[in-house]
């Protein structure tokens, strides 16, 4: 049975976006299938707002993007990441990672309490 | 890339759009089909995976960030097409909107002109001007000049203060003789006001005293036109009523004291016998702030000194407080309320338009439902309707903006030249940046006005149901907004009507009122005695001899006399009197226009004789002094009991008192609208040929030649003109008027305001029937149906018109009744603003209101008629 399906935090999606697209030059569609496999199928980009996401980090200057062909011989729009996603890459993770390690010791402490 | 790239590569970026969405959705149909889906379905499942591709392209044009400005220029271009379609809607509501601002605009710039630029002077706002004040006459008091020099010793709060007053003569040297207009100006005058000379220097505090050595300061106009300009004028003589003065100094043009005036002399060289007289208020005094203190400062310390000064001299200053007030508001004077109220008509005038062009809109996004919804259906926010609706609004508002600015340029030059009398500042009166920033703003903000009205009632949730129920949800809604739209045109529009209704009446009410005096074929003019003559009053009498003796036998003139002051025209003399021998305290002493002429006044004039005799040629020095009272100095100072005969004390003409020997009907000096209000309305004739020898000369330098004619006076003035040359070819007739002419610019003001308030009245009519019309037109279309249903059950035309007529007329009566109150609020308004004017009567109302009613009904009838043709068969059909 799949697992529930899980409406992204406020504000995450870009942080996602930018993690895939840092593993290299990526499409829209890859992306959107990757962040599915990765996830499991837990996480469920909200219908319509990948590409809007996608242009807004272009927009930004975190994300640039160059048509090139793909295997199967069509043109697409990849997108690579800036040194200034790089950057924003490395800081939102960290304060994400911050933020899980802070709730998982509140969550652990209560735990703690009744032992 | 930046935003411009962005904005300029718009098209290419569409493409790419949609050529990465494409790919997208052919990817995710490969790999659906791949897994064994069908084609079709396969299709459709990704195009839904995706969230509907042009769903996502609107958003993904949001996130670009240049989107609002693209919109700007997409809703532009459609706004401009739209209105291209019915050009008609267009023409009208641009101009309505141009006729609203422009009209608006040009009061703004007459306002910024005159009342918001500041004085020509560095920190005007510091300068003030100094009055004197009694409870019974108000502040029309100047300065004594010992009271002048009492502040001037006295006084902290003010830095500099300095006096000046009116003076003039012939100057006969260098060029022809000619009359000037000039100013006694103290020698702190122009450190005060904060300006220097254009060449040479202001006037030594030691030349500002008795027996100093003449010197002047010229304007500029006069040095230009006397001068040839040069510079070498500095130290040249000028000869002034037979005296040489040496040019010292050029005032700069920006030097203004109460009119034009040609050359200054220092005020404490003159000989006037005023000047030493503790009880002569006739120095005007202005003064600048120190740093850091305030009017109200400078105020008290006026009070405390006006206390002193009354206990010092209870005689001369007892019950005289001391006022200060900003210069700027004596410069401007009574204009500032007349301008505040066509500003405020005008807008009435702008918010109708306003309404107007709300209306139509309004029924045209009702009419565009179809098309809204479909924009909503294809993505386009709640906002983004609003948005496009006022860029079609803020089209037409600048499109009307622009074209009232160019009314306003052209319009602005005949107007200000159209003010009644003279307009002050009207130099200043230009289009500059803040009256361009006003227009923008103007168009601007009504544009927001009538275009939100529309852009609300468009709200996409609404939209969305209606298009799915595809029937007419939104027109109830609208119904009450049409009607409140016809109601606030037609209150605006009563509110102008009856204003004009009340000028006008006001207007005819002052015409027909008796001046007190015959003005037909009289002419009057300053006659300034040859020089040479007024050094020895024997010599001024002769003189004056000579030039009624001439003027009574030249061909064309009936007869002729002397006055100091007429009727109507710029200047009076106001003498305190009583009629019992105690002088009552000073600030409870009546005061009455004192008019000094010779005998023959009474028939140039044609003034009525009441009791006794007028003024006659016995009357002359050595014989009894004898005064001539008007009606309301025997009423009040009488009252009811015979004056002729009794005994008048007249405040510092004599110590014995005068006798009356005659009543004459009361003069309207005032003019025919400002008599009833002024504060000084009794009237004393006294015979020139009574004056003292020092009076005389002073009083010859002012007096004026009043001429009846038996031809039009206007043939005769240029002729007399030249036979009254004077031996020396240096005596001068100046200020030429008719009593006709100044009869009628008495009520200048009020007529002047009439045209306006007419006009604006007229225009306000004319909106309001258009906007009738529309709104009208506008629900009987919607009606249609209901009105086919009624008329296939049986109703006939009549019934339907009468459908029609009775719902405008329900949205015309409710405008009337809101009108009426604002009607007279603007009626006690204008009682407040316009001399002559009555409370509001009910006539005025009688007549105005059936006029608008059936202008308005008028409008109506057209749209009732078209309903009540309507074929039922096919209005039930269109359902």
């Amino acid at each position: 049975m799949a697992a529930p399906k899980t409406d992204l935090p406020q504000g995450t999606l870009d942080l996602l976006l930018l993690k895939v697209v840092a593993l290299g030059p990526v499409h829209g569609y890859a992306i959107a299938q990757r962040l599915e496999q990765v996830s499991r199928g837990v996480v469920q980009v909200p219908d319509g707002s990948l590409y809007p996401a996608l242009h807004r980090l272009e927009n930004r200057n975190l994300l640039a993007a160059d048509w090139k062909e793909t295997e199967t011989g069509r043109e697409a729009k990849f997108y690579r990441l800036t040194a200034k996603g790089r950057k924003q890459l490395e800081a939102e993770a960290a304060s994400w990672q911050r933020l899980i390690d802070a709730i998982a010791l509140i969550l652990g402490m209560a735990d703690g309490g009744a032992r | 890339m930046n935003w411009w790239q962005r904005l300029w590569r718009r098209k290419k970026m569409e493409e790419q759009l949609e050529k990465e969405l494409r790919f997208h959705i052919d990817e995710h149909v490969n790999e659906l089909i791949a897994r064994g889906h069908a084609p079709e379905l396969a299709q459709r499942n990704a195009r839904l995976a995706l969230g509907g591709p042009e769903q996502v392209k609107e958003k993904c044009r949001d996130a670009r960030g240049t989107r609002w400005l693209e919109d700007l220029f997409q809703d532009f271009r459609y706004a401009l097409r739209t209105l291209r379609q019915r050009p008609g809607f267009a023409t009208v509501a641009i101009l309505a909107l141009a006729l609203g601002s422009g009209a608006t605009t040009v009061m703004f710039t007459v306002i910024n002109g005159v009342l918001l630029k500041p004085l020509a002077y560095p920190e005007a706002d510091r300068l003030v001007t100094l009055h004197g004040k009694t409870e019974k006459y108000g502040e029309q008091w100047g300065f004594s000049y010992p009271e002048f020099h009492d502040y001037q010793s006295t006084g902290r709060t003010l830095r500099s203060v300095a006096a000046w007053t009116y003076a003039g003569g012939t100057v006969t040297g260098p060029g022809a003789a000619e009359y000037l207009f000039g100013r006694h100006i103290s020698s702190g005058l122009f450190s005060v006001l904060g300006i220097s000379p254009v060449e040479g220097r202001a006037f030594l505090p030691q030349e500002d005293q008795l027996g100093a050595a003449p010197v002047a300061v010229i304007s500029c106009g006069l040095w230009q036109r006397r001068f040839g300009g040069r510079p070498e004028t500095i130290g040249q003589q000028i000869v002034v009523d037979g005296k040489s003065y040496t040019i010292v100094g050029i005032a700069p043009v920006g030097l203004r004291l109460d009119g034009e005036s040609d050359i200054y002399t220092p005020l404490g060289q003159s000989t006037d016998p005023r000047m030493r007289n503790r009880g002569a208020f006739f120095i005007h005094v202005l003064g600048r702030l120190q740093p850091n203190v305030t009017l109200a400062q400078a105020q008290t310390e006026l009070s405390v000194i006006a206390r002193q000064l009354a206990t010092q001299y209870p005689e001369d200053n007892q019950g005289r407080d001391m006022v200060a007030h900003p210069l700027s508001q004596e410069v401007v004077g009574d204009v500032r309320p007349t301008l505040w109220l066509l500003l405020g008509a005008v807008s009435l005038v702008l918010l109708i338009a306003c309404v107007n062009v709300a209306s139509l809109l309004l029924a045209r996004a009702v009419s565009r439902q179809r098309e809204l919804a479909m924009r909503v259906a294809l993505g386009a926010s709640r906002g983004r309707l609003v948005r496009q609706c006022l860029t079609e609004s803020s089209v037409l508002g600048i499109s009307g903006g622009a074209l009232g600015i160019l009314l306003t340029f052209v319009s602005i030059r005949p107007f200000v030249s159209l003010w009644p009398g003279s307009l002050p500042r009207a130099e200043n009166v230009q289009l500059d940046w803040r009256v361009l920033l006003f227009a923008l703003g103007v168009s601007l903000l009504s544009s927001v006005l009538f275009g939100l009205a529309p852009a609300w009632r468009t709200p996409a949730r609404e939209l969305e149901r209606w298009h799915r129920g595809g029937a007419r949800s939104l027109v109830g809604n609208t119904r009450r907004l049409h009607s409140g739209f016809v109601v606030a045109e037609v209150a605006l529009a009563v509110v102008l009507l009856v204003s004009a209704g009340i000028l006008g009446r006001t207007l005819l009410r002052l015409s027909s009122l008796d001046p007190g005096f015959d003005t037909q074929n009289v002419l009057v003019a300053h006659v300034a005695l040859s020089p040479a003559v007024l050094e020895s009053p024997a010599k001024a009498r002769a003189a004056w001899d000579d030039v009624l003796d001439r003027a009574r036998r030249f061909p064309g003139v009936q007869s002729v006399a002397l006055a100091d002051v007429v009727p109507m025209r710029v200047g009076d003399d106001s003498v305190g009197y009583w009629a019992t021998p105690v002088q009552p305290p000073p600030e409870q002493t009546p005061l009455a226009l004192t008019s000094i002429v010779t005998p023959e006044y009474l028939n140039v004039m044609g003034i009525a004789l009441r009791r006794g005799r007028f003024l006659n040629d016995q009357d002359r020095i050595g014989h009894e002094v004898v005064v001539v009272i008007d009606d309301n100095l025997a009423q009040h100072a009488f009252a009811g009991s015979d004056p002729v005969g009794k005994p008048l004390w007249l405040q510092g003409m004599a110590s014995n008192p005068a006798k009356i020997v005659g009543v004459v009907g009361h003069v309207r000096h005032w003019g025919l609208a400002g008599d009833d209000q002024s504060r000084v309305r009794d009237q004393i004739y006294v015979s020139f040929y009574q004056l003292p020898d020092p009076l005389v000369s002073f009083l010859s330098s002012v007096m004026s030649i009043t001429v009846r004619t038996n031809i039009s006076p206007w043939n005769v003035a240029e002729p007399l003109r030249r036979e009254l040359r004077g031996p020396g070819s240096d005596q001068t007739l100046y200020d030429n008027h008719t009593m006709d002419e100044l009869l009628r610019a008495s009520l200048d003001r009020q007529r002047f305001l009439l045209w306006l308030f007419g006009i604006f009245a007229g225009l306000a009519l004319l909106l309001a029937c258009i906007g009738i019309y529309g709104v009208l037109t506008y629900l009987t279309n919607q009606r249609v149906p209901e009105i086919g249903l009624r008329m296939a059950l049986g109703a006939r035309a009549r019934d339907v018109m009468r459908l029609v007529v009775a719902q405008s007329l329900a949205m015309i009566v409710g405008g009337i009744g809101v009108g009426i109150l604002g009607a007279l609020a603007a009626g006690r308004l204008l009682q407040h603003l316009v001399d002559g004017m009555r409370p509001t009567d009910l006539s005025t109302f009688a007549i105005m209101i059936p006029i608008l009613l059936a202008a308005a009904l008028f409008a109506s009838l057209i749209p009732a008629r078209r309903a009540s043709r309507v074929d039922p068969i096919s209005a039930l059909r269109q359902e």
